[in-house]
């Protein structure tokens, strides 16, 4: 009989790690659920910025505010991320943990340079054109959207550290890999919600 | 038992190469979502006309999605109904969400 270690343990991964137990199941089809509504939720803010849009007070205007080489960085730096969380997956399909947590350190990293770029921008704005959450119905809907977004993405690299450092010392396991693999689902989402943010918001906001 | 034990090593050897041409392709999709964006951000500096952009900003945007989700995200393997059928319906309310909200204000 193999004890309870031993299934969790296999010398080798199975083709699918993340779904081989039932509770990985469950973790991955609860996630993708999640990720339904939080479509949805996302397309309410980003509803709410293109109904008040034009809502402004005086010159802050969004042609007048959006920088887009920031935004073009901020866009390289989360869609590379994305890049090196699936390269972080491929290494755990290999049972390869410590490489995987070599590019699900690089996912970080580029993670916190982005947030570095936004909070910059965010105050760039602030202090230099005076424009806030109160200055008017478009200051509001931009930063509760794009703040929103900037949420998800402090949230997931709190996840993804939280993860590295606690299971650091236990390995890969069939217990931990469907943890780390809906991680990177929710990496993936907020540079999807991101395309969505640099096109409607930013691309279009300049034109 | 020694056949066993090569008939598993090429199983192995086999899964391992899908993955490496898995992998491959990502990088492929990667450098394409790159050069959408970079045809999108041009496109804005370029400032072309309005109705020309908007539309084509938007395909850029759809298509760089859907690498996302059916490449980077794995909806395109096996066992992904469920996955897919949240996402579409997701997508579904997340559109009627928007235009409700548009049309509200248009009037």
């Amino acid at each position: 009989m193999s004890s309870h270690e031993d299934v969790l343990n296999p010398k080798v991964m199975p083709e699918e790690p993340e779904k081989a137990t039932l509770e990985g199941k469950n973790k991955f089809l609860g996630f993708w659920f999640f990720l339904g509504g939080e479509t949805v939720l996302f397309a309410s803010l980003f509803g709410t910025y293109l109904a008040l849009k034009g809502s402004t007070m005086d010159d802050n205007t969004s042609q007048n505010l959006f920088e887009l080489p920031l935004v073009f960085i901020m866009t390289m730096l989360l869609l590379t991320s994305s890049l090196t969380s699936v390269y972080a997956m491929y290494h755990m399909k290999n049972n390869d943990f410590g490489k995987m947590q070599l590019w699900l350190g690089i996912t970080v990293v580029l993670g916190l340079a982005f947030l570095g770029c936004e909070l910059y921008e965010f105050y760039h704005y602030i202090h230099h054109y005076e424009f806030t959450f109160r200055s008017s119905a478009f200051g509001s809907a931009f930063y509760t959207l794009v703040g929103f977004h900037g949420g998800h993405v402090l949230f997931g690299l709190l996840w993804i550290v939280t993860l590295m450092v606690r299971n650091a010392k236990r390995g890969l396991n069939l217990y931990n890999a469907p943890k780390f693999y809906i991680a990177s689902l929710y990496w993936h989402f907020i540079d999807v919600v991101w395309v969505f943010i640099f096109t409607v918001v930013y691309l279009m906001g300049v034109i | 038992m020694a056949e066993n034990t090569n008939s598993v090593n090429n199983e192995l050897d086999y899964h391992k190469k899908k993955k490496k041409e898995e992998m491959k392709q990502q990088v492929i999709t990667f450098a394409l979502m790159i050069v959408f964006t970079i045809i999108a951000f041009t496109m804005v500096e370029a400032d072309l006309d309005k109705l020309f952009v908007i539309p084509i900003l938007f395909i850029l945007a759809i298509v760089q999605v859907a690498f996302q989700l059916y490449y980077f995200m794995h909806m395109s393997h096996k066992g992904h109904e469920m996955p897919s059928l949240m996402m579409y319906g997701g997508a579904a309310v997340a559109f009627l969400t928007v235009l409700t909200l548009l049309v509200l204000v248009w009037w």
